[in-house]
């Protein structure tokens, strides 16, 4: 793969190298969502399990968790501001554009692990009952993949910084957009069935 | 996304599976009108309770479908047909897997559970 030219030789309609990566990066997203829906059907078997212990409507803040949806999802927004600018080649535009979706992930994490914190406080921990442990785990597994993100945020941009924007930067970078769009997809379902559903 | 891409100069797969600036501002202004009416369904009184339910769950549907299409580029483009029939599969399977679980679990819960057990009386006989 030429290094000037990375996406520009292969006329190939849409099965070279790059595009298989991302069929197979897509297949374990797949995966991954089957994870969150196995989560999110034991949080709806367990949702009324509370053991006696606090509901979803006493604990949950409605503001709070609108805060971490625009986090994530304006975050969503400057990462695929930063593939265009990955496309059109600008490295420094590319790695703002990284540096402020992080700073918006990291955001949100720390929103999270302030909510986890509360609640344990408050004495409503993953141990306190079915509900409150599908819920710490469905949630806490979310917020591990954002984890997981910012790590290979981190990452990546030390890759561009150190090689450039060749071919597989852009491929890895295309996965990387998926993987964090793919976030957004979730938490999507994670802010309707999960928050909104306990105040209807 | 059936969208033209607009002066681009090149009818490429790569540029399609990658979108434009203006497909990413139509998905985010959607999104966030999208996240806005759901939230608002439950914190003001302007839907009432009985179709409030319904309603964040279409809002839901559709928000995921927005960001698939617009920031996921997932469509009928030639590039994206494996993608869009993988995840037709994986939505199948998530279909039945939430759907069974809660139909199992919901039979079981009414069919199995004494209802005039509690906890306390649980414990006392195991």
């Amino acid at each position: 793969m030429s290094a000037s030219l990375p996406y520009a030789v292969h006329e190939t309609a849409g099965h070279d190298n790059a595009s298989m990566t991302t069929v197979g990066f897509w297949i374990y997203l797949m995966s991954d969502c089957l994870i969150f829906a196995v989560l999110f059907a034991t949080f709806g078997v367990l949702v009324h399990s509370t053991a006696g212990g606090p509901d979803g409507k006493g604990l949950f803040e409605l503001p709070f968790v609108l805060g971490e949806t625009m986090l994530l999802l304006v975050s969503s927004f400057t990462f695929g501001a930063g593939m265009l600018s990955a496309q059109a080649g600008r490295k420094k535009q590319l790695l703002a554009w990284l540096a402020v979706t992080f700073v918006l992930g990291l955001a949100f994490i720390a929103m999270e692990l302030h909510e986890f914190s509360t609640l344990i406080h408050e004495g409503a921990g993953p141990s306190k009952s079915a509900f409150l442990s599908s819920f710490f785990t469905l949630v806490g597994t979310h917020g591990l993949h954002v984890t997981c993100g910012l790590a290979w945020l981190i990452v990546m941009a030390h890759q561009v910084v150190r090689f450039g924007l060749d071919g597989i930067a852009l491929r890895r970078l295309a996965c990387l957009s998926l993987f964090w769009h793919f976030l957004d997809l979730i938490w999507i379902c994670v802010f309707t069935f999960v928050y909104l559903r306990e105040f209807l | 996304m059936k969208a033209p891409l607009p002066h681009s100069g090149m009818e490429h797969a790569e540029s399609h599976a990658h979108g434009n600036l203006k497909s990413y501002v139509v998905g985010f202004v959607l999104s966030l009108v999208l996240t806005i009416a759901s939230f608002g369904t439950v914190m003001t009184d302007l839907v009432p309770h009985a179709s409030r339910l319904a309603t964040i769950v279409i809002l839901c549907v559709v928000q995921l479908f927005v960001q698939l299409v617009y920031f996921l580029h997932m469509g009928t483009a030639k590039s994206q047909r494996q993608n869009t029939a993988i995840f037709a599969c994986t939505s199948l399977l998530i279909v039945i897997v939430v759907a069974g679980s809660l139909w199992v679990m919901h039979n079981a819960n009414v069919n199995m559970m004494p209802m005039s057990m509690s906890i306390q009386s649980a414990l006392k006989h195991p």
